[in-house]
């Protein structure tokens, strides 16, 4: 089996969850997605701990994370491709 | 993996089994504690379980009170009950209804007696019982004769990615061979409500599921100060990567698997009475107050998946923990039952977590020791709906 860094839950996310100690700065990181067994790259700009989040894809603000295929919150600070998203940038549409 | 068909249980006067076999000391209210501590102290292999609560409360908070009491008295993992109160005729009222069960118990009240005076009268009583449950043996039961509840607690993406979705292929796998299956944390769902409204067996149990729903909040929309943040999700929520109350919500629901659909909605503290399968219990999702409430509504063995390491358990339910993060399963080894984190490795299937989170639930069953249970853990706490009179 192959390394894995990050697993992404379904291929609709547009974030992925760490599954190492932490990504390293630039760090090119091997994704595996649970719904379709398929593997994506990505570059981490930031070094990111296990269990935390980094974006697929560039974020403005008001836009939707996607996780598990379903919207889990607001982007509340732009968020580049390859960085942490985490409650500085995201916030609930709930409470 | 083969499922055993079978674990080894007590058989109640009332046909439902448990896995233990606990003599409990039981008090009716706050100031009940000290006897009831006293008699667990003369009494070597007795339970008191203290609380907080008991006095001058009224209408629906009164109601839940009792049921979660009397329910506690009558889970089947309890062989028989000393209730202790101050005044008499609550104190009946808790006899009376544990007595419906067929086991053994009696109740003594400690106003115009004092402590001392009851201590020595329920001691003896305690004595006698123990000692009856002692001679209770182990009998093959089938595997639908277990009511397993679930909650997850300090959860992080780790939950969600894995110990939470190994919950799920238990439910999968074991609802069919007819088990009791429950699950809660209202409040939690946020986020996914309408995904979990969609596992209702059926119009009814969905439209029960919603307004249970709302109604919880509504309550949290008016009372919030904040968005919740560090509550819901909690600041190991957050230490551990979730973000926001619907990304835990999603990852909470992983526990109820991709098939099994709920046939009821529960009040807290409420036993099943539509048969075997999935109930949705409206209760909080901080965790000792849910498995108390899902205890006392007859649920005999826990499985509690853990991100960031909840060390919770339960005076009468054992607690089963599993996690999928590796630094808690190496730094918090001595709370997990079962560690799940090869998963995230890829170097173990979901199917394979279940199995093995099956295989640790029959042993469990069959009298394993939990770590809970081995560290003393028995937290016990009522669920209170509003102020007292």
């Amino acid at each position: 089996m192959s390394q894995t860094d990050l697993i992404i839950h379904d291929e609709k996310d547009n974030v992925a969850v760490v599954v190492i100690d932490k990504t390293s700065k630039n760090q090119e990181c091997i994704g595996w997605i649970m719904e379709n067994d398929k593997t994506i790259k990505i570059k981490s700009i930031n070094e990111i701990p296990l269990g935390h989040k980094i974006a697929l894809q560039d974020f403005k603000v008001g836009e939707t994370i996607i996780k598990y295929g379903h919207d889990i919150g607001k982007v509340v600070a732009s968020i580049k491709k390859g960085d942490h998203v985490h409650v500085h940038n995201v916030k609930t549409k709930k409470w | 993996m083969s499922i055993s068909k079978t674990f080894m249980g007590y058989k109640r006067e009332n046909g439902r089994v448990g896995i233990r076999n606990h003599v409990i000391i039981l008090p009716v209210d706050d100031i009940s504690n000290a006897c009831a501590e006293a008699i667990g102290n003369n009494i070597k292999g007795t339970v008191p379980i203290p609380h907080s609560y008991g006095r001058l409360q009224f209408g629906k908070d009164l109601e839940l009170f009792f049921r979660t009491i009397i329910g506690t008295g009558k889970n089947p993992n309890v062989a028989a009950v000393i209730v202790v109160g101050i005044e008499p005729k609550w104190t009946k009222k808790v006899v009376d209804e544990i007595a419906k069960t067929g086991k053994p118990v009696e109740g003594f009240s400690i106003e115009g007696l004092g402590d001392i005076e009851t201590t020595m009268k329920a001691s003896k009583r305690a004595q006698e019982f123990v000692q009856w449950a002692s001679e209770k043996q182990r009998r093959e039961c089938p595997l639908s004769d277990l009511w397993i509840s679930v909650k997850c607690g300090e959860s992080d993406t780790t939950s969600g990615l894995a110990s939470n979705p190994a919950v799920g292929n238990l439910m999968d796998k074991l609802e069919p061979h007819g088990v009791h299956l429950c699950f809660g944390e209202t409040s939690e769902i946020t986020g996914a409500e309408k995904v979990c409204a969609t596992r209702a067996k059926n119009e009814k149990a969905k439209k029960k599921f919603l307004d249970t729903w709302n109604s919880y909040n509504n309550f949290i929309l008016e009372n919030k100060t904040n968005d919740l943040s560090e509550s819901q999700p909690t600041a190991g929520n957050i230490k551990g990567g979730l973000t926001t109350i619907e990304e835990k919500a999603f990852g909470n629901l992983q526990k109820i698997g991709k098939k099994v659909k709920y046939v009821d909605v529960l009040e807290p503290a409420e036993e099943p009475k539509n048969g075997k399968g999935l109930y949705f219990m409206d209760t909080s999702s901080a965790a000792a107050e849910c498995v108390t409430l899902q205890a006392a509504a007859g649920f005999t063995v826990h499985l509690f998946p853990t991100g960031q390491g909840n060390v919770v358990g339960n005076p009468i339910e054992p607690v089963i923990k599993l996690t999928a993060n590796p630094k808690t399963a190496a730094t918090m080894s001595e709370h997990i039952d079962l560690d799940v984190s090869k998963i995230l490795k890829r170097e173990m299937n979901l199917s394979q977590a279940g199995d093995s989170l099956i295989d640790i639930t029959i042993k469990t069953a069959n009298g394993r020791i939990t770590c809970a249970e081995a560290l003393g853990h028995k937290e016990f706490v009522i669920t209170k709906l509003y102020r007292s009179a």
